[in-house]
Formats: C-alpha cells, structure tokens, sequence
C-alpha cells in the first residue's frame, strides 16, 4: 500500500486566460496575455499598477447566502475550478457523501477581509459590525474550510502554505497521501486572491514590473530587459487519485504524477539561489525513476524578475545540461499567480500535453547569458511530449517540483 | 419616521440581505426559521439593523425578540 500510482482524472481552472479548460487552452495555443493596466491601483499610490485581470464569479445562483458570505474572492475562484474539476473527473455529490475524499489547497494569504474588517472596527469601534463572514473568510484555511463544507467532503482537509509553491505542493503532498495508501481520492489546488490590498506590500519592495506602458508585454521571463513580476490570480483544481480508484470508478484518466521533489533553500528569505532548486529538480526526478532525457517539456517557475529566472536558468543548466528540452514561463502570458501557480501550471502544462503544442514565452525577445544555454521558444512550438516537469519556488526558499506523464 | 414606513423600510433590508420573499416577512412570522438564520447569520441581522437603523440590539436582548413584531416595536422604541 505504499507505493500506489498516482493518477489525474479531472481538472479545473478560472483564470486570466479563462473561465474553463477550453476557454485557457485556447489562450495558451494563441499566446494571450491577460495583462492589464489598473487604475485603482495607480491611485492607492502602487508604483506599479499592473495585474492580471479577472472577474469575480456571481454565484448567487449556485449557493446560498450562507454559503457565500463565508466565501472571499479566492474561494469563489476554488469553488468554479473545482466544480469544473469533479464534473470533469465524474466526481458527483453521492460518490463525495460516501467516501473519504481529501481536500488540499495551496492559498497564503486573504487580505482583503482582513482589511475590511479592520476598516470597520477602527472606524465604528464595534466587532459586531464586521458580520459573521469576517473570520472565516480571513483565515489562510479559508478555501479548504468553504469547500469542505461546501461539498460536504469527509477525507484530509487541509491548506498548504509554501509561498509561490502553494499549489505545487498541494498536488505532491496529495500525491503522496495517495501513494502510502492514506486516501484514494485528493481534490488538490491552489487559489490566490486578485485584489490591491493582498499585494500592495509586495509592490512596496519594487518587486513589481514597472513597464505600464505596455502591460502585455511587462512580464517576460529569462527576457534579459524583464524588470520584475506582475501580479496575477484566480485558481486552479486537480484531482487525483489511486489509479486502482481511478479504474473502479471508470474514472477518465488523464496522466500520472510521477515525480514530486521538494527543497528548502536556507538561504535568503527573497532572493532564491541555484543550489536549492537544483535539489528539488534531481529529487523529483529520482523519485520518478526516469531519465531526465524522458522529459520532453519543462514547465518553468521563472517569474520574470532578474534574479529569480537567472538562477533558475542555472539550476535548470546544472540539472539538464547538454539535454536542451524545451523551457517555457506561461506566467509571461498569466502574470505570476502565485499560491495558485504551482497548480494552474500543471494544468496549463496538461493542457499542452494533450493538445500537442507548447505555449510560447512570449516577450522573450533576447537572452541573458544564463537563458542562452537553454531551449525557450518564444513562438508556439507543434510537439508531441508525454512527459513534463514543473517548477514552483517561494519566499522563504521552498521548492517543489512535479513530474507528469501522459496516459493515453 | 412613521411605524408602517419603519416596518416597510426593515422587511426591504431584511428581505434583500437574507435573500427571501418579502411575502414571507409577516408581523407573526418567527424571524429565525423565516430568515433562515443560524447562530451566524443572527450576528449578520443584528449588524444589519446598527448600520441600517442605528439601533443596537445586544446579545442579551436578541434572544428575546422572536417574531418580526417584536423586533418592529423594538427598533420603533430605539427610535422614538
């Protein structure tokens, strides 16, 4: 029972690119930036004002009021990729009632009801006048707890905080629930929150690209002119489960993970190094028991600030060396989505997979002397690959890696 | 502000934050099962009628007010 095949049956997403599977293949295969320019972040004094762009979901039609009202913008994003995710997967509400299915979501932060809540309190000196959904939509658990409840799940439920590596993480510790015969059945994921107040802090240590002048063309990772991150969000959804589970349901099966490596880098709290990521590359890898030339594409983290995506390009370069697979960012089409990414990625990668093609980095118009070594393709490239890997590193130097192959 | 306005003015906000029938907001009616409201969304109504009415209902008293009746002549009282 300990070393069961992982497999995904079902995906979900709602993002910049794109309210369905459908919807976001399309925007990779056309090279679509959802990058804009927003004024209400110019005018809170942003030094840059560019972000993703997305609509949050109405669900009055879907939930009740008290369903919703315990829900920030981040758990309604979670809410349509998943529900998304479970039809996709045949994951209906009597097989969730009857069976101990897991719920992992990577998410680090709700800051906007935490804002609001304080607003309140300070401006009326009253607790009761924040509402009841104050607390619970402020909490870092607050995706795991309203979908739990929401589809009523009764396996592992938890959220997972690693930074950027949210989301990467939510699927590798998911996977390995399901490979040690812990569950059969994990609902992974991550969400991120889209509004001014979750990233302001983040714009106020100039992590931010400064290029609003032409916002489809701020963020370009391993580009040698990128200039910094733009923020993005939404969320993504991953089922997975035993392959055995996956059989006996009759379940669609998608690929399998095969890899997950994790790292911490003991170095700085912002500033990733070339050491830390090129352990979770060759953990993952190890733990997949393939060579690495099997990796027909690479997912990369690279987020477009100068030093990230250069020492990823090293770590990337120690690890592949000769063998030059291509390497792409889809965040220079979807900004960085942060405590999302790690999961959105790996359906943008699957996306690709099943579709044959991979997204070009756009805005990858000249090399640094580091992203020269390496193959990134900044047209769209017509590939068939059954095998991919996906990076995701976070502050604090968390890293995690995943490794996925196709099942046809 | 006349009562009958009051009792009109408190069924709209009640009705459109609870997301119910205004209908089904009768003087008789139990405020609770009418509203569907839990331990929770209790706080949201007692929020709702501070902001909306200035009227403060404190947790001692709340318990005490079961119809919409009670809670019309409880908020027109505040506010005579």
């Amino acid at each position: 029972m300990n070393n069961r095949r992982v497999v995904i049956t079902g995906m979900g997403i709602y993002s910049c690119l794109g309210k369905t599977l459908d919807e976001v293949r399309e925007s990779l295969y056309t090279g679509k930036s959802g990058i804009i320019f927003d004024q209400a972040r110019k005018d809170m004094g942003f030094r840059s004002a560019l972000t993703a762009h997305l609509e949050i979901p109405d669900l009055k039609k879907e939930l009740s009021r008290s369903q919703r009202v315990y829900m920030p913008e981040q758990a309604k994003y979670a809410y349509v990729a998943t529900c998304e995710a479970l039809k996709n997967a045949k994951l209906d509400q009597d097989y969730l009632d009857k069976h101990e299915v897991g719920l992992l979501y990577g998410n680090d932060s709700s800051a906007d009801p935490v804002v609001k809540s304080v607003d309140t309190m300070r401006e009326k000196k009253d607790t009761t006048l924040v509402g009841s959904g104050a607390i619970f939509q402020s909490m870092n658990s607050t995706v795991t707890m309203n979908l739990s409840c929401i589809f009523k799940l009764k396996g592992m439920n938890l959220t997972v905080s690693g930074a950027c590596a949210s989301g990467s993480h939510a699927i590798g510790l998911g996977s390995l629930l399901i490979k040690w015969g812990l569950q059969d059945c994990v609902i992974c994921g991550g969400a991120q929150e889209v509004n001014p107040f979750s990233i302001g802090s983040f714009d106020g240590i100039s992590a931010f690209s400064s290029r609003e002048d032409a916002p489809t063309k701020a963020s370009r990772p391993f580009d040698r002119d990128r200039d910094g991150l733009v923020p993005g969000g939404g969320a993504a959804t991953v089922v997975i489960e035993s392959y055995e589970s996956a059989v006996k349901r009759g379940a669609p099966i998608l690929a399998e993970v095969i890899g997950y490596g994790f790292s911490s880098n003991g170095d700085h709290i912002s500033v990733p190094n070339v050491d830390g990521p090129a352990r979770s590359l060759r953990m993952a890898i190890q733990q997949a028991g393939i060579d690495l030339r099997e990796i027909g594409y690479i997912n990369a983290h690279a987020t477009s600030t100068p030093k990230g995506d250069q020492n990823e390009a090293k770590a990337l370069f120690n690890v592949f060396g000769d063998y030059r697979p291509e390497i792409t960012s889809t965040k220079s089409q979807t900004g960085h989505e942060m405590w999302m990414a790690g999961a959105s990625e790996i359906i943008y990668s699957m996306l690709m997979m099943k579709n044959e093609f991979i997204a070009p980095n756009i805005n990858f118009e000249n090399p640094d002397e580091d992203s020269a070594k390496l193959n990134i393709p900044s047209v769209r490239v017509e590939k068939k690959f059954d095998t991919f890997l996906s990076n995701s590193f976070g502050f604090g130097g968390t890293n995690s890696t995943l490794i996925v192959r196709d099942i046809k | 502000m006349e009562k009958q306005e009051l009792i009109a003015k408190i069924n709209e906000v009640l009705a459109e934050e609870f997301e119910v029938e205004i209908e089904d907001i009768t003087p008789e009616a139990n405020i609770k099962s009418t509203l569907m409201l839990d331990s929770l969304s209790l706080v949201d109504m007692v929020a709702l009628i501070e902001s909306e009415f200035g009227v403060k209902i404190k947790g001692t008293e709340v318990s005490s007010i079961l119809t919409f009746e009670a809670l019309y002549d409880f908020i027109y009282e505040r506010l005579a």
